[in-house]
Formats: C-alpha cells, sequence, structure tokens
C-alpha cells in the first residue's frame, strides 16, 4: 500500500462558508488521503506556513465571497516565494469561468465549480501526480478542464 | 536527497523539517540516519522533561487548552514542537487532521517563529499514539526544539500507550464526566503527573476536580496537581503553563511506562513486517490459522 497524500485544505480571507470546503475534504479522507483542515478566515501567509510546516504535497483552496482573484494569486506568489514550488494548487467555491484563465496562469491546476462531482476531484488528484511539473512553481501549461 | 533535507533542516530550514518527519513516518529514513546527520538528541537537565503527552478524552478541550499552554510557553522564550495526533480510518487509511483550527497561536507573527505545529495520522498504529511519534520526537528534539507536546488522539480509559512515548502524562478531565466513582476506577488517571480540569466555566468543574484529588489522595506517593482551567474564559491557563513546566514525574509508573514501550515496539515489527500484507490476506481467506500467522510473523526479531 503506497503512502497517503498529505493535502492541505483553505478557506482565505473573510468568507463563512466553509460546507463546500467541508464536502471535499470529506472525499479526500474518504478516498484514503490525510487531509488537513485550516479552519475559517486565514490568511495567504497562514495557509502557505501551513502547508510548509505540513508538507503537503496538495493545496485546495476555496472561496465563495469572489476575492478569489486576489487571494488565491496571492497565496501561489508566496508559495513560490518559500520554494514550495512543487505543492499542487487547485481551487474551488463560486469563481465564474471568465475568472479562471488568470488563475490557471498563476500556477493553479484545476477550478472546481458548483456541482462537481467528488469524484472528479479525486480524479485530478489522481492524474496530476502522474504528470511531471504541475505544482505551483513548475514551468508547465497544464491544467485539468472541469465538467463544472 | 535526503541527507540535503537533513543539513538545510539543521540550518533551520522548516519544509527539509516537514520533510524529514515525512519520511520517518513513509519509512524511507531511519532515525539512526537521521541523527547521524543531525547530532545527538540532547540529554535533559536534571530533573526536567522534554516530552509531554497531553491526553483524555474526545471534546474535553486537549487542542484548545494546548493552544493558551503553546502561547504562555512561547511568550518565555521557549522553542516548542507539537505532534497533534489524529484517527486515521481502519476502513480506508484516510485521516482528517483538524487540531490546527482549534491552534490559532501558530498563526501568530509574533511567535509563530517559536512554535512548529506538526498533525500526525496514527495511521495503521492502534492506540491513541503511533509509536513514531518517539523518533519524530527525537528529530525535533536533536534540531533545538527544547519541549516536544504529543497531543494524543481523544483517548479512553484505558488508552495508556502515550506512557511510553512521553516524560510527563497530562491529562485533560471535563466537568460532568461521571460521579466520584469514575475517578476512582482504574487506567489512564493513574499513569497522569498532573491533571487538568478544563471547562471551568461550566457547573461541576470544582466538583470533579475535587473527587480527583480525594482519589490521588488515597494512593500510595505524591498525589499529582489537580488545576482548573477554562481555554475559553482563559482562566487558570498561565497558571497551569507554569505549574506543568516545573511538573516532576510522580514516579508511580515506571514499570507501567516499559510494559507500553515494549507492547508498541512489538507491534511496531509487527506492523513493519513484510509478511503483514500476506498473513492477512491468508487469514481472510481462513488458510492458516491465528497461531500460525503468529509463529511466521514473530515480531520479536528483525527478521
Amino acid at each position: 500500500m503506497s503512502e497517503p497524500w498529505r493535502i492541505v485544505v483553505a478557506k482565505p480571507g473573510l468568507d463563512g462558508h466553509d460546507r463546500g470546503a467541508k464536502v471535499v475534504a470529506r472525499a479526500l479522507r474518504d478516498a484514503g488521503n490525510e487531509v488537513i483542515y485550516t479552519g475559517l478566515r486565514r490568511s495567504a501567509q497562514q495557509i502557505v506556513d501551513t502547508v510548509r510546516d505540513e508538507d503537503a504535497r496538495f493545496l485546495g483552496l476555496s472561496s465563495l465571497s469572489g476575492a478569489h482573484q486576489h487571494l488565491f494569486p496571492k497565496v501561489c506568489e508566496l508559495l513560490k516565494q518559500q520554494g514550495l514550488n512543487d505543492v499542487i494548487v487547485f481551487g474551488g467555491g463560486i469563481i465564474p469561468v471568465d475568472d479562471r484563465e488568470p488563475l490557471y496562469a498563476c500556477g493553479i491546476r484545476a477550478i472546481f465549480g458548483p456541482g462537481t462531482p467528488t469524484s472528479e476531484i479525486l480524479e485530478f488528484i489522481e492524474h496530476s501526480t502522474q504528470l511531471e511539473n504541475t505544482g505551483v512553481g513548475q514551468d508547465s501549461d497544464w491544467h485539468w478542464t472541469s465538467s463544472s | 536527497m535526503t541527507i540535503d533535507f537533513l543539513n538545510q533542516a539543521k540550518s533551520g530550514d522548516r519544509r527539509s523539517l516537514a520533510r524529514i518527519l515525512s519520511a520517518l513516518e513513509n519509512g524511507t529514513l531511519g532515525i539512526e540516519h537521521a541523527l547521524s546527520v543531525l547530532g545527538p538528541v540532547p540529554s535533559p537537565l536534571q530533573d526536567e522533561w522534554q516530552t509531554l503527552a497531553v491526553t483524555g478524552a474526545p471534546g474535553v478541550g486537549k487542542s484548545c487548552l494546548l493552544d493558551g499552554l503553546l502561547r504562555s510557553w512561547a511568550e518565555k522564550g521557549l522553542r516548542v514542537a507539537v505532534l497533534a495526533v489524529d484517527p486515521s480510518s481502519p476502513r480506508t487509511g484516510g485521516a482528517l487532521l483538524g487540531d490546527r483550527v482549534r491552534m490559532t497561536v501558530v498563526d501568530d507573527v509574533d511567535l509563530n517563529q517559536l512554535i512548529y505545529l506538526r498533525s500526525v495520522a496514527t495511521r495503521k498504529a492502534s492506540g491513541s499514539v503511533p509509536v513514531i511519534v518517539e523518533d519524530m520526537t527525537k528529530v525535533l528534539l536533536a534540531l533545538g526544539w527544547q519541549k516536544v507536546i504529543i497531543e494524543t488522539v481523544g483517548a479512553g480509559q484505558s488508552e495508556v500507550r502515550c506512557a511510553a512515548l512521553a516524560d510527563r502524562i497530562v491529562v485533560v478531565e471535563g466537568p460532568a464526566r461521571g460521579d466520584g466513582i469514575q475517578a476512582e476506577k482504574a487506567g489512564l488517571l493513574e499513569l497522569a503527573d498532573a491533571v487538568l480540569v478544563n471547562k471551568s466555566d461550566l457547573p461541576g468543574a470544582e466538583l470533579h476536580a475535587d473527587e480527583i484529588r480525594e482519589s490521588f489522595e488515597l494512593g500510595v506517593g505524591n498525589a499529582p496537581p489537580v488545576c482548573l482551567t477554562s481555554a475559553l474564559q482563559k482562566s487558570g491557563i498561565s497558571e497551569a503553563a507554569e505549574m506543568l513546566l516545573d511538573l516532576s514525574s510522580s514516579g508511580r509508573s515506571e514499570r507501567a511506562r516499559w510494559r507500553e514501550r515494549l507492547l508498541a515496539h512489538h507491534e511496531r515489527k509487527i506492523l513493519e513486517s513484510p509478511k503483514l500484507d500476506d498473513l492477512l490476506v491468508k487469514l481472510a481467506k481462513g488458510s492458516i490459522l491465528l497461531d500460525e500467522a503468529l509463529d511466521i510473523i514473530g515480531g520479536t526479531n528483525d527478521e
């Protein structure tokens, strides 16, 4: 049996809605991963510190407040600054399709909207570890094409 | 690759420290090799402790209380590492590690250089603490963390495995956890070097603390201190933090500690045996008997 992935699920910024993050955390847990949940209202720096200290392979960011265009790139930038280039970052919540390209450009490898089956997130986790250079600071144009 | 991590961790890089702890957990790095690069585990001064287990039933407030204790210790300039253990699913092997949610002190920019918090899943180990925590503790101490706190999984009355891994044991209790007879029952409380009765803002806390004190007084040797705390109202925390720093061993449990150590290491040898998966398959199929499996796996030899 291979070792479980360590995955941080985080809620950046002033956003109190964490049902989605909890559903995703639960699905990841039930798939045999070790999920570290940060709790609500974390700053970008706090999230990056958590990823570093917990040795996470993945970071999932959830936002329903509309501040994703500010917060997600900030987290990616700090991850790169701290040399955490190989961490694979994905996001979810209320993120309009038009907003997604710039987030992919920051190194986020998937954005999942409402209605995404949790099995799709698990497929992404599996798939992204089989490809090369899918970390946030690694040179690749690849991103997951999500169903919603 | 690993040697780079070890050297970088030695120069203070926390990502490398985190990676080393993962490598220990995953069995890709041995403790002897790690310590050969990092240097030896420093010896404790006289009667001082280096490792403290914080244990108690689920929901008594271990994590919230620890958050307050960590703040007090960090404000004194102590470098404290925490290994916060949560259970792995016996079905899927997955885990939700939620202790960080409560420990907001790690988000305090003035103090977080002095605190390292790592969530640990029990993985295949039984009991409230996986024995690999012992190796993780050694690495943290060798890297200059002065105190290592092991927060166990929410533990029941007979869950004493933490005795194998820590110099001192603090049992966290709460109010309304039964009558005086509960405090008289054998088990975890007997191994406590101190008891913190948390949620002292709720009725019944003082009564429960008295019942525990009374029970200790009936026993032999020095009675461990019993203190009231409220993590919610932040009362009694700095006093408890102070008391714990000077805590001496109750000395009542040497034999029990060694028994737990022996059991923990025996279990680890079985869990790490390459024959284990094959044996479990055969046992489930009914093609061998339990006694035969025990003979094959041994567990007392490395091979």
